[in-house]
């Protein structure tokens, strides 16, 4: 039960770190479906930083900096350029599978340098892995997953507990009211999608550099959708997030589990049980009222000063 | 840094002047987007032109690229009609593979019928499977307000998975020893041929024409459009929205299903769970370029399949992956996108240039 609970941490983090970006996005009025094709151009640049530099800090950096370079397009058609939110996250996506596969095809088949591997192998944490149980479930992981921790915490602070995360959410909620107290709301919207963005780019590096020993072109498989369908599941909450890419970790690891205990069934079916429960997982968020579940008010709402 | 342009909406911009800003619009993304290419060390004039000799070059070519021409085409017009009611069908590509399923389940079933006849069962199989995999995520959204958007995705995932399961368990050819593969349809479910290029051609021609003249000339073309443009004036216009929604989602997954039928029967000649090849996700960006309207779809999907056969030669003559298709689709969309804020605004700069931190 603990190794299965371990593994299902390492499956859940790159939707962890993608749900908390999308999450960030739409906190400020952004709703971008572009977070399948971020996790990919994290995933390939996170790969190519550690294949060229042997170094996982490098490795890092590229992942964010080219999920967040893909939500700067974003930023700069839907905010500056008002294009429709909708059709430009699902372009994002489309452009980010094709640069992917285009870059990733020198790459096929190569595995992540040693020096990058040896930086992500597990590492107890001192004291904390002490912990029965929880210990041996969460504090026995990589440093990457610890960073995911550390996200999840600074998410939250940051959103209900910042001055900046207070204008981030006024932005999401009612953009004219955000700016008619003087709050910037496209700069607001450009730092949430940077950010954001980066937050999906790194969740694909971990599948790049962390999950796959060689580089495929199908790494993230959907799962930058699981992330959308994660973010309404958490009630656009960091907290709610983690445990519902728990669930999701725990859900596409199951087949491999099912296999072990000999059970007799297709490995294609069990496969299908993330992709159900995320549909399970929209109809039944959008089917709670409760208040304090509600999307941002503006969320996909574009903001134009003149309509006022 | 910041500045502040003087940005008004356009009025009254003629058809005229619209598709001269369109042109350039197009204009733009091409040198666009041999900008990107030569960001990735390529020679853009030498992509383009091989694009063309790849996909014009030989009459053998020529019917190649109509062949992909098919069912980029009638997958476009599929989901021209969701997004008409701003529906975000992203479940192209299940709709595809149940068609497909759907066209197998009838050519394995009843392989020794007679052609018409058995054709036009698998083609009613096909539209029947595509248009239910629609209907599931459209009833919910018509009856809970569900996201459509994540719904028909991950319907995509489940039914490729389904059709996978099928291929390596219960459907699998016991011919092929080990060898995961569907058995071949019989002569009699494969469509005929029609001047080289398969028949799917004269059905594409005849769709685009009927959802031309779905959408801008009956009752539920109307009503999907207003639906789409505004579900305030449609529920006080006192329309059955659900309704709406039903039967344009039907339509949508139905036109999916055909290319699914198409497809295995014409090209593959048995089912697979790569059939769907991505069409379902193309269409969205040729349905969007052609601003959802079926007869300009009909010329942009024609230059797509130029794209995409034209990448294929690529790889061949220049060493190029084929990738670099996906890569100038996906910035010519991103630069059209762009440009379409120059047709609906006004910007005049200002003449005093404030610059604050």
């Amino acid at each position: 039960m603990t190794s299965f609970l371990a593994a299902a941490i390492v499956a859940a983090t790159p939707l962890l770190f993608a749900t908390v970006g999308e999450l960030i996005m739409e906190k400020s009025g952004s709703l971008n479906l572009g977070v399948e094709g971020m996790m990919l151009m994290g995933a390939i640049a996170g790969f190519v930083g550690a294949a060229g530099s042997q170094n996982a800090g490098v490795a890092l950096l590229s992942a964010f900096a080219a999920g967040a370079g893909g939500a700067l397009i974003f930023a700069f058609l839907t905010v500056t350029l008002r294009a429709n939110q909708v059709v430009t996250g699902l372009t994002l996506t489309i452009f980010g599978t094709g640069v992917t596969k285009f870059i990733g095809n020198a790459y096929m088949g190569q595995s992540v340098p040693g020096p990058v591997r040896a930086f992500f192998a597990k590492t107890a944490v001192p004291g904390l892995s002490d912990i029965p149980f929880i210990g041996d479930v969460f504090f026995k992981q990589d440093i990457f997953i610890y960073i995911g921790y550390a996200v999840v915490a600074l998410a939250t602070v940051f959103l209900f507990k910042t001055r900046g995360g207070l204008n981030l959410r006024a932005v999401g909620e009612n953009a004219s009211a955000a700016d008619a107290t003087g709050i910037n709301v496209a700069f607001v919207r450009y730092m949430a999608c940077v950010v954001g963005g980066g937050l999906c780019g790194l969740g694909g590096g971990y599948l790049g550099i962390v999950y796959v020993p060689m580089w495929q072109v199908d790494v993230v498989n959907g799962r930058g959708w699981i992330a959308v369908a994660l973010v309404i599941f958490s009630a656009w909450n960091p907290i709610k997030a983690f445990a519902g890419s728990l669930l999701f970790g725990a859900l596409a690891i199951l087949g491999f589990t099912l296999q072990l205990m000999e059970v007799s069934i297709s490995q294609y079916l069990v496969d299908m049980f993330p992709y159900i429960a995320a549909i399970v997982v929209v109809i039944i968020s959008t089917h709670r009222n409760m208040k304090e579940d509600l999307p941002p008010m503006n969320l996909s709402v574009p903001y134009f000063r003149e309509d006022r | 840094m910041k500045f502040t342009p003087a940005i008004t909406q356009r009025t009254g911009l003629s058809t005229r002047q619209s598709v001269t800003y369109r042109a350039i619009a197009i204009l733009l993304s091409v040198v666009g987007t041999g900008l990107v290419l030569m960001l990735f060390g390529l020679n853009p004039v030498r992509v383009f032109g091989a694009i063309i000799e790849g996909s014009m070059g030989t009459p053998i070519r020529i019917h190649q690229m109509i062949n992909s021409a098919i069912p980029l085409v009638i997958s476009t017009l599929g989901i021209i009609v969701a997004f008409k009611m701003k529906f975000w069908n992203i479940g192209g590509e299940g709709q595809i593979v149940m068609g497909a399923f759907g066209a197998a389940f009838v050519a394995y079933r009843l392989p020794d019928l007679p052609q018409p006849l058995l054709l036009l069962l698998m083609a009613v199989a096909a539209a029947a499977a595509g248009a239910l995999w629609a209907l599931i995520p459209a009833a919910f959204k018509a009856k809970m307000g569900t996201n459509e958007t994540i719904f028909t995705l991950m319907m995509n995932y489940i039914a490729i998975l389904f059709v996978t399961f099928l291929q390596y368990g219960p459907w699998k050819d016991p011919a092929r020893a080990g060898f995961p593969r569907m058995p071949d349809f019989s002569p009699n479910a494969v469509l005929p041929n029609l001047f080289g290029n398969n028949i799917g051609w004269v059905i594409a021609m005849i769709l685009t024409a009927f959802v031309y003249v779905f959408l801008s000339r009956t009752k539920k073309g109307y009503e999907i459009t207003v639906v789409g443009e505004s579900p305030e004036t449609a529920r006080y216009a006192g329309m059955n929205i659900p309704a709406i929604i039903i039967v344009a989602m039907a339509v949508s997954g139905g036109l999916c299903g055909l290319v699914g039928m198409i497809q295995a029967s014409a090209i593959e000649k048995t089912l697979t769970a790569t059939i769907s090849a991505g069409y379902g996700f193309t269409a969205i960006i040729t349905a969007w370029l052609a601003r959802l309207n079926a007869i300009v779809a009909l010329f942009v999907c024609v230059v797509f399949a130029m794209l995409v056969q034209g990448a294929a030669f690529i790889q061949l003559s220049l060493g190029v992956p084929a990738a670099v298709a996906g890569v100038v689709q996906g910035t010519i969309l991103l630069f059209i996108l762009g440009s379409e804020f120059f047709i609906q605004f006004k910007v005049r700069l200002p003449e005093r240039r404030r610059r604050t931190v």
